[in-house]
């Protein structure tokens, strides 16, 4: 390349004498040169490692040392804001006593029967609507109309149908992961790689080919993102629905405490649902990595 | 939730999507008014529609959707405003995001609906303790897409700031925000919808006072099935027309920075 236009380059000076003189370049904001500082030099790996290690905790530890402060020194009430070694206390009493693993597992449970179901009709929904594309224009419409409701609109409605036993659990949380998922499953369809649909067709795949061997294996990611987020909803619903009508569960724990001014039973159960929620969204997530590997290609669509 | 609705080009065959919901009710109708259960569940769609005209009239629904209105965009408004203040501190600077982001993290783990109790015993049962459990729930989509937006800027970009010797306001100004304003939006745009969600759940929650939550409440205290249905259909028809409103709004200022939509 530049051996090629070494020659061009010398004509180019030679004509450039003749020229008008170039024009101005565009005006660079006015400032005075930066002065560069002597690159820093690095601190050691340890040492970064360790303030990368202590960094996270400051906050955490700063409002547990105000909390404490805060109740010791009476500036609330104990009703208020019990403190933080009374919940500790309270936390492993429900550890120890076993209460915690009979709600705990009372809620596993209804969560998830319910995301299975839920999530077992939205594939479905979502497959039948992206293999057809009559289904889906009939359908489509209605249920993204129904899915405006949220949970706790529908809950009145479920309540008044199914009265507070635990059908009333499973449907609702039924219903919380059914929507992303079937609206995940369908984005899948309409997001296949184009170029693998273009390999399906340079090769003549039959319809049924096309979907079994191109649109299927590219669709298990999102769909797997759609189980996911249909997933944290239904422990979101969880929640709320136990703590509307229920008699067992953590949400009741947490609203048996409420009833009863009993704060730290309240923040032991908040600290316990959190716990869940994360350790199974991280079980997600950590899968969804996986499967998400060396996926990126421009989506079109199938039908 | 609706933020994931599937967008489409329009079909030919719009008349299809009528045709479920026209044939449902249909069914509800004949079902209420042949006398098929004896239950007082069924509701014939025409109570449900004289009902709804009552309502209307009495003034009762204008008092508890205007109060609901006022509490979600007060709670949307201050968490919206907070949220873009952590997420731009959390996305500006590194040590910051150290030190408050996996705390951040965590927080955001924790269903919304857990802090209830809480909220309840600190603020009450008034309109501050569900102003405040809206602007939690209004903060967290913010807070995120915010600082995601910032922490995405493309690298070009920051290296063409670079080379034109930008102070480091002038690269926040005129490079980093317009870059993250589309994720910015879509962050505005999910507290808009996850807001009014969370007002039925306050009013649900924590009961007091009017609100569009209140009246489902009685009407599935009192088994009047008429008056849930119609408190249903309401939330649905708000949580569509902010949505839409939303997005046009969105729309409208990614056209006015040249951004192109997402």
């Amino acid at each position: 390349m530049a051996r090629a236009t070494a020659p061009l380059l010398d004509q180019g000076r030679a004509h450039a004498k003749k020229l008008a003189p170039v024009e101005r370049l565009p005006n660079f904001p006015a400032r005075a040169p930066r002065r560069v500082a002597a690159a820093k030099r690095p601190s050691p790996a340890w040492q970064t490692r360790a303030v990368n290690l202590v960094l996270p905790w400051l906050l955490p530890l700063a409002l547990l040392g105000l909390w404490y402060l805060g109740t010791e020194r009476g500036w609330l009430s104990e009703q208020v804001l019990p403190p933080p070694a009374y919940v500790y206390q309270t936390l492993t009493d429900l550890f120890s006593t076993g209460d915690l693993w009979l709600n705990a597992s009372a809620s596993l449970q209804r969560v998830v029967v319910g995301f299975l179901i839920g999530s077992g009709l939205g594939v479905t929904l979502g497959l039948v609507m992206g293999l057809s594309k009559t289904v889906e224009d009939y359908v489509l419409p209605t249920f993204n109309a129904l899915v405006q409701i949220p949970v706790l609109g529908w809950m009145p409605f479920a309540l008044l149908l199914f009265g507070i036993g635990e059908p009333l659990k499973y449907v609702l949380i039924a219903h919380a992961a059914l929507v992303p998922v079937t609206l995940c499953t369908l984005q899948a369809f309409h997001q296949v790689p184009k170029r693998l649909l273009e390999v399906g067709q340079a090769y003549g795949f039959s319809q049924r080919q096309i979907v079994t061997d191109i649109v299927l294996p590219s669709a298990v990611a999102p769909i797997f993102t759609g189980l996911r987020l249909g997933f944290t909803k239904a422990w979101l619903s969880l929640v709320v629905v136990e703590l509307l009508a229920s008699s067992e569960g953590l949400g009741y724990l947490i609203a048996y405490g409420r009833q009863l001014f009993q704060l730290d039973l309240v923040m032991a159960a908040v600290v316990v649902v959190g716990t869940v929620g994360l350790l199974i969204d991280r079980a997600f997530e950590i899968i969804e990595r996986r499967l998400n590997k060396g996926r990126a290609l421009t989506p079109g669509r199938v039908i | 939730m609706s933020s994931l609705s599937v967008t489409r080009a329009p079909s030919q065959h719009r008349y299809r999507g009528w045709v479920l919901p026209i044939a449902g009710v249909a069914l509800w109708w004949l079902a209420a008014n042949q006398g098929w259960s004896d239950s007082g569940l069924l509701v014939s769609p025409q109570k449900v529609a004289v009902t709804a005209w009552e309502q209307v009239t009495s003034g009762q629904f204008w008092r508890a959707i205007s109060s609901s209105l006022a509490r979600n965009l007060s709670g949307f408004f201050i968490g919206t405003v907070l949220g873009l203040i952590l997420g731009c501190l959390l996305g500006f600077s590194r040590i910051f995001e150290r030190v408050v982001g996996p705390s951040f993290n965590t927080f955001k783990q924790i269903s919304l609906f857990a802090w209830i109790p809480l909220i309840s015993v600190w603020f009450g049962l008034g309109d501050v303790a569900k102003v405040v459990f809206l602007s939690l729930a209004a903060l967290v989509p913010v807070v995120v897409n915010t600082c995601d937006g910032l922490r995405n800027v493309p690298n070009a970009f920051l290296e063409v700031a670079k080379v034109y010797g930008f102070s480091r306001w002038q690269t926040v100004i005129g490079v980093m925000l317009p870059a993250a304003l589309p994720s910015i939006f879509t962050g505005i745009y999910l507290a808009l919808v996850y807001s009014w969600l969370a007002t039925i759940g306050a009013e649900y929650l924590l009961v007091s006072g009017d609100g569009i939550g209140n009246t489902l409440i009685d009407g599935s205290e009192h088994f009047m099935m008429d008056l849930v249905l119609f408190g249903m259909v309401i939330i649905g028809l708000v949580g569509w027309g902010l949505n839409v409103l939303a997005r046009r709004l969105e729309r409208r200022m990614q056209r006015l920075y040249g951004i192109t939509p997402r």
